[in-house]
């Protein structure tokens, strides 16, 4: 607090001088050097961190409500939506929050994934958004086992289930995880504080996701490093009034859900109270699990199903790493942005197979896909490190700038450099 | 790119299994334009009003609606005495009272709907075994909605030849297996309307799935009305947002 030098008047500086929030604002929020050219992908970060506050808010209303009992917590969900003062409202925003909350997280992955956020000096920003995912898939599957319909229980059941393939201690870590010897109350309230938990770890991890970003800043389109003061402008107005148009049109598609389509994400089976004597005809998970359920069952080996599951995962932790070429942006990458796309409809292809039954041209389907899947990462990623050739990149962000105000295309592309 | 995205975001949208009513009946359904959907969706009550005699007459002998309160009533128009000549029909299991003894009362408003059966065994040991679910979520509970009961209540046929049909099952071509253990419920003036609607069979059933579709769905005037409000809101907002985005950008040109 040394820095300033002539004591200044006034309450805010006062605290300032102790405290110093609003030099951090300031410093975080307001002048913030951000890269001149992000585009709209950029919006999604913030999108995500106003996401969980939503889910947050909701939630903590909807606990004061909800009973985590097998006997009454169908029936208190139910509650929830006719008696509950706007119960409905909180109910239909928690739930397709949850939604909403995936496929945004979803593109700002893809987005990393296009541009090369993951690259140095952003490893660490990257591995904790990929803890961030975890933590997510753990609360979102133990908040869909909250209402305890028919999907509630038996998805439970089946996913639980998948550790008993684990040799020797696979039972052991099943009865640990129910609480007993069937997916029952003691699951569910166990569900219930986990649920309640995890939320505020995410907080957490964001915040050491938001430390490490501010560490080297926003990467942007092209892939480029900050070189000068000219590629960059102050984080206010120009990107907080950017990422308030975005939530503007994220918050029209969010209530569209809501009011207009609450279940349609959701699956009819639910709305049946559980019933362990009764399966139903297909258990499928919520839709932003079914790429990770194709790839389970393309395999015919259960134990090997439950691996790749979770590697398919964890795989992105080691992104970093697998991909080493030195251009971030796939903007100058011409063969990496080709795999791009194709691992993009593969990740949809997965989620479409996975949402069928496991039979026939499925399997097949699923098998090719769940290949590409890894052998993206695994293959093409370090090959393409190895001998992908890219066009000269522009000079600086701005020289970019100029130059695709100038000239719609990319950059002249004719000279190309071998790594 | 953002085309891509956008592209991708409506493949996935379109292929989504849960939507292109996944019955696990190959029958197409038949598709009835309620006049609660759309975004300016509302309940015709008289129709409501209707359905509930079907329900109460026809429906209620072996299946419950639990989740809802004979208050709620009031929201499909009948009067607070009609409400409470309504409940007076039932009896419900109350205490216990000073003395340490369960009674038996009628219903109050505030009770919810009295069930048909007092325990699943006892529904069962009635119905050949089966159990009648409960119809309060039933709209909601099935790939199809509305459309799906409404089809259900007239797909009643005899059974085809070579069909392997279980001992007191009933042809349904769109239920699941085709073989449903529920007789077909109505037909022509099982019931009389107050209103002289004339009770055909189809305007039965319509009225007796719309009135499923409010219990399933109590808020749902409400929340479309709400969501109108609020999208007409966002959007507004949206549309000045972009305007200041525009000004404060222009600043770096």
């Amino acid at each position: 607090m040394k820095d300033n030098k002539t004591e200044k008047k006034g309450f805010t500086n006062w605290i300032d001088e102790r405290l110093p929030i609003f030099t951090f604002i300031n410093h975080n929020l307001r002048d913030y050097p951000t890269p001149k050219n992000l585009n709209y992908f950029w919006n999604f970060g913030s999108l995500a961190g106003i996401t969980l506050v939503i889910m947050i808010v909701t939630g903590i209303l909807l606990a004061m409500q909800y009973t985590a009992n097998t006997e009454i917590a169908f029936d208190s969900v139910e509650r929830i939506m006719r008696d509950v003062n706007n119960g409905w409202l909180l109910r239909y925003i928690h739930m397709n929050g949850a939604s909403m909350f995936f496929i945004i997280v979803y593109i700002h992955i893809f987005r990393g994934l296009y541009y090369g956020s993951y690259k140095y000096p952003r490893e660490i920003l990257w591995m904790l958004g990929v803890v961030i995912l975890l933590l997510m898939m753990a609360t979102a599957f133990m908040g869909y086992v909250l209402p305890w319909g028919q999907m509630s229980f038996w998805g439970a059941t089946v996913i639980t289930n998948l550790f008993s393939a684990f040799p020797i201690i696979g039972d052991y870590i099943v009865t640990f995880l129910w609480g007993g010897f069937s997916v029952d109350n003691p699951t569910l309230s166990r569900f219930f504080v986990l649920h309640y938990l995890l939320p505020f770890a995410i907080v957490g991890v964001v915040a050491l996701h938001l430390v490490a970003l501010h560490q080297f800043g926003s990467n942007n389109p092209t892939g480029l490093d900050v070189k000068s003061e000219g590629d960059t402008i102050p984080f206010h107005p120009y990107y907080t009034v950017k990422d308030y148009l975005g939530l503007g049109v994220y918050l029209i598609v969010f209530a569209g859900l809501v009011f207009f389509a609450p279940n349609f994400l959701g699956h009819p089976d639910n709305y049946i109270p559980a019933n362990p004597l009764q399966t139903p005809a297909h258990i499928v998970p919520e839709w932003y699990f079914l790429p990770f359920y194709a790839i389970l069952r393309a395999v015919p080996d259960k134990l090997l199903g439950v691996l790749l599951m979770f590697a398919a995962v964890l795989i992105l932790f080691f992104l970093p790493w697998l991909d080493r070429h030195r251009v971030r942006s796939a903007n100058f990458r011409p063969f990496y942005r080709q795999f791009y796309w194709l691992f993009i409809i593969n990740c949809f292809v997965l989620g479409w197979v996975g949402a069928m039954p496991a039979e026939g041209i499925y399997v097949l389907i699923s098998r090719v896909a769940t290949l590409y899947y890894f052998g993206f990462f695994l293959i093409i990623m370090p090959l393409l490190s190895k001998f992908e050739n890219t066009p000269a990149l522009p000079s600086s962000i701005s020289a970019a700038v100029i130059s695709e105000k100038f000239d719609s295309k990319e950059p002249a592309g004719s000279e190309t450099y071998v790594k | 790119m953002l085309n891509k995205i956008l592209y991708l975001f409506l493949f996935l949208i379109f292929t989504h299994p849960h939507n292109a009513g996944s019955a696990s009946s190959d029958v197409d359904l038949i598709e009835q334009n309620w006049p609660f959907n759309g975004i300016f969706g509302r309940f015709d009550k008289a129709s409501l009003q209707r359905g509930f005699k079907v329900y109460s007459e026809v429906c209620a002998a072996c299946h419950g609606i639990r989740h809802i309160s004979y208050r709620d009533l009031g929201d499909i128009g009948y009067s607070a005495d009609e409400i409470k000549a309504i409940a007076g029909e039932y009896e419900v299991i109350d205490g216990p009272n000073d003395e340490g003894d369960m009674f038996t009362r009628d219903a109050k408003m505030s009770d919810k709907f009295v069930e048909p059966y007092e325990n699943e065994k006892i529904a069962r040991l009635a119905n050949n075994g089966v159990y009648p679910p409960d119809l309060s979520l039933i709209v909601k509970a099935r790939a199809g909605g509305a459309d799906y009961i409404y089809s259900l209540l007239n797909g009643y046929k005899d059974f085809p030849e070579n069909f392997e049909a279980s001992e007191g099952m009933y042809y349904n071509e769109y239920y699941p297996g085709k073989q449903i253990a529920m007789p077909s419920p109505i037909m022509d003036e099982i019931v009389e309307f107050d209103d002289g609607t004339e009770a055909t069979h189809l305007q039965i059933a319509r009225d007796v799935t719309s009135f499923l579709a409010w219990t399933a769905e109590p808020e749902l005037e409400v929340r479309k009305s709400l969501g109108v409000k609020t999208l007409f809101f966002l959007i507004l907002l949206t549309i000045m947002l972009l305007g200041v985005k525009r000004k404060v950008w222009k600043n770096l040109d």
